[in-house]
């Protein structure tokens, strides 16, 4: 299978490492050549993070280059925004549609910008939804990150039932229903 | 057929220790070696793992370990090297008995570091041999191959990672671990004795067995010629060998996974067979400085930056010449590292704004106070050097030129290099106030232990050293511990000792939010009684947005209750909406 590349985006303390685990996890199940990319360190503190996966028969570089990203889950707006030149032209774009202010727009040096994901529907394909709230519902805005990854499920190749042993084998045991929970809201969502 | 994991590169090079039956292990958390340290945790069985205060002392700790003749590791990022150099230049000359490695992690891009340097620079001027992987699987068996060719050529080696590698994952087959036997100790005087006359003989003995290593590079396994169209060759290293695989798949490779020193005969031998030579390497030319040295024409540095990572694209540009016509990001409001909320050294640098006070600063997450609204920090330099940097200014300009400055500094950091500093304050008798952030724990590197948080690195209790008697010790008089979101008392304490022409230390004491898993109160903001002051927005909690009309809104899903804004509102406008539980469970 030719390489396919994933992206996740989000602010650092969202939980992007959590699911880079899980991804890294479900690509080796599937059989496949895999590598993935994260950030460590300093920009985990509230930065702008990034993480790339990629997978397939073989696999070189541990990075997505610009152009090149199948499908860029993003787990803010703004973030969506920042990375959305990664896609390819055919590539899909799965949104958080939540807004977390970064520092100068707090302190007003810059302006959140409006109509961000409007904006991106014109030349892409956009699924978006509202998964801290929706996470809310299910009790813990933390598993916010599952809705969105059961939308990016729809995407990538691997069977449900690979998807909950992963989730099952990753999260913490005592969060793993409402993960679960979290991952069928995005999944039957994306249907 | 052996198990295949995924594996972060760190935790590739762990498990390359554990399977090249390395005994010790003692390193200083840094970004992006952290995690080797970490993970190596789980073969404590066998192999021991230590949090050192320092990059110096462990690096000494992995030379006395390989002198008594088992195999040992040091690891840091690149700037920790600086602090090991010391040790590093001299263990040279010295050799080992057990095979001895020192894992140094490179930043290209600055992703978390004060500075772009290249190992390899360091290395070759102390003489020591580099190898370098491209991937986890080469991270856990390279480090392998670095110990035995360690004990071969009785050389400390280098191991150099960088981020990229550090921080990706990739497959790796597990092998059970070898246990060579220790090697004899033998008082071997000229050897291990570092006084000139034995120095001067080891220098002849190390330049010798350098060129015998720089000849046996030249068939070594781990460096490998890929022979393809020869009307591109590449010679190239490390995390840039997988770019050059992506863009160029049609080149001629000599990829090098010993980096220092160079296998001549394979070079010329490779660049004689191609018809244009390339050098792909990030940071500084070392490899290609070198080749060209040899009168070998290639093309490097001035096609290809010395500055950040490389990437795919960036060859097709640079050397296919492609046009990529890639999309223009979008214009979006950055987004730098900002303290969490619930950060206690947010509170504090709230107060120092308020006293409109210059700090000069340390290495650590409170490095961050640079930046606006807390805009606290006027340097930052190295581990330790807040004070004195502070300690210099005092002495060049006088003692009321600093009752406006602070120096401050993280426990941790304290305690690697910071209370050197505070001895030459109380020797030189200096007047400057310290405030030592103490949060119990290393901070930015991911919670890491060290010597006052009362746990080893396999999670033992320890011996906390105490910071207040030990500044006490040192014979600072004036020593207070504060509740770092005590604001009265914190700038009452501040104003007091900036006061007084004597060293004042000033410990704010609170975990750091990440530590502190305890169950926290929640505070939300009433609309109705909100007069719009902007008085608790001052502080920069990213969990605080100003409404379109003024009023402030609580993101709850980032609120840790720490009760800063509540603090600063003087119209009860902020409430604490549940005591003692989580809201989110």
């Amino acid at each position: 299978m030719a390489v396919k590349n994933i992206m996740i985006v989000g602010v650092g303390g969202q939980g992007t490492l959590l699911t880079s685990r899980i991804l890294g996890g479900l690509t080796i199940a599937g059989g496949y050549d895999v590598k993935l990319s994260e950030v460590h360190g300093m920009a985990q503190r509230g930065g702008s993070v990034v993480t790339f996966v990629r997978y397939g028969d073989k696999v070189a570089e541990p990075i997505v280059e610009e152009g090149q990203a199948d499908v860029i889950i993003a787990f803010e707006r703004l973030e969506a925004l920042r990375y959305a030149h990664y896609l390819k032209k055919d590539g899909v774009l799965i949104v958080n549609d939540w807004r977390i202010d970064p520092m100068p727009v707090v302190i007003g040096a810059a302006q959140y910008p409006e109509n961000i994901l409007e904006n991106l529907e014109k030349d892409h394909k956009v699924y978006k939804v509202n998964a801290t709230e929706e996470s809310k519902k299910l009790g813990n805005p933390r598993v916010f990150n599952l809705i969105v990854l059961g939308i990016a499920a729809q995407h990538m190749d691997f069977t449900k039932e690979q998807w909950y042993e992963v989730i099952e084998k990753t999260v913490p045991p005592k969060t793993v229903e409402i993960n679960k929970k979290a991952f069928d809201v995005g999944y039957s969502i994306a249907q | 057929m052996a198990e295949k994991v995924i594996m972060l590169g760190n935790e590739a090079i762990a498990r390359g220790a554990y399977e090249a039956g390395v005994k010790v292990s003692s390193a200083y958390p840094g970004t992006p070696s952290t995690e080797i340290s970490e993970y190596l945790v789980q073969y404590r069985d066998d192999v021991y793992e230590e949090w050192a205060p320092n990059e110096k002392v462990a690096a000494e700790v992995a030379v006395g370990a390989s002198l008594a003749g088992a195999r040992a590791m040091a690891c840091m990022k690149h700037v920790g090297l600086n602090v090991a150099a010391d040790p590093l230049y001299s263990v040279s000359y010295m050799g080992v008995n057990g095979g001895l490695v020192i894992v140094v992690a490179d930043d290209p891009g600055l992703y978390s570091s004060q500075n772009e340097q290249d190992t390899r620079m360091v290395a070759r001027a102390a003489q020591v041999p580099v190898i370098e992987p491209s991937d986890s699987a080469e991270a856990k068996d390279f480090f392998k191959t670095a110990f035995e060719l360690s004990e071969q050529f009785d050389r400390p080696f280098i191991f150099r990672t960088t981020t990229r590698l550090s921080h990706s994952q990739g497959l790796v087959e597990l092998c059970d671990r070898v246990e060579p036997e220790d090697k004899p100790y033998e008082k071997n005087v000229t050897k291990n004795v570092m006084m000139p006359g034995n120095a001067k003989i080891r220098h002849i003995e190390i330049e010798k067995r350098n060129l015998e290593l720089a000849e046996a590079a030249n068939t070594l396994p781990i460096n490998v010629v890929e022979m393809n169209d020869t009307e591109i060759g590449v010679i190239t290293s490390g995390i840039p060998y997988q770019y050059v695989k992506e863009a160029l798949p049609e080149a001629s490779v000599l990829k090098l996974g010993m980096v220092n020193p160079l296998p001549r005969k394979l070079i010329e031998d490779f660049a004689s067979k191609v018809h244009t030579l390339y050098i792909v390497e990030e940071l500084d030319p070392v490899i290609e400085e070198q080749v060209r040295s040899w009168g070998i024409k290639a093309i490097g540095k001035e096609i290809f930056t010395v500055q950040g990572e490389y990437s795919a694209n960036m060859l097709r540009e640079a050397v296919l010449k492609q046009e990529l016509n890639l999309e223009e990001p979008a214009k979006a409001p950055g987004r730098p590292p900002i303290l969490c909320p619930g950060c206690p050294h947010r509170s504090v640098f709230h107060v120092l704004n308020k006293l409109k006070l210059h700090a000069a600063g340390d290495i650590g997450c409170y490095t961050l106070g640079a930046v606006a609204p807390l805009s606290v920090i006027d340097t930052t330099m190295c581990m330790g050097s807040s004070i004195s940097t502070l300690h210099g200014m005092e002495k060049a300009k006088g003692k009321d030129y600093i009752k406006n400055w602070v120096a401050v500094i993280g426990d941790s950091t304290f305690m690697h290099t910071g209370v050197n500093s505070l001895m030459n304050m109380v020797y030189n008798n200096a007047t400057g106030t310290v405030i030592i952030m103490d949060n119990s724990t290393t901070g930015m590197t991911g919670q890491q232990d060290h010597t006052s948080t009362g746990k080893t690195l396999q999670g033992d209790p320890a011996y906390a050293i105490n910071i207040q008697a030990l500044c006490r010790a040192i014979g600072v008089k004036n020593v207070y511990e504060v509740n770092a979101f005590d604001l009265p008392l914190l700038e009452k304490t501040i104003k007091a000792e900036n006061e007084k022409d004597e060293v004042s230390v000033i410990i704010t004491k609170s975990p750091c939010v990440l530590l502190d898993k305890q169950k926290k109160p929640l505070y939300i903001a009433h609309a109705d009684k909100c007069k719009k002051c902007g008085m608790c927005m001052k502080p920069g909690c990213p969990a605080m947005t100003e409404n379109p009309d003024g009023t402030i809104y609580i993101d709850d899903t980032m609120c840790t209750g720490c009760g800063l804004c509540k603090d600063l509102c003087k119209f009860d406008a902020i409430e604490l909406v549940k005591e003692g539980e989580e809201l989110w469970q």
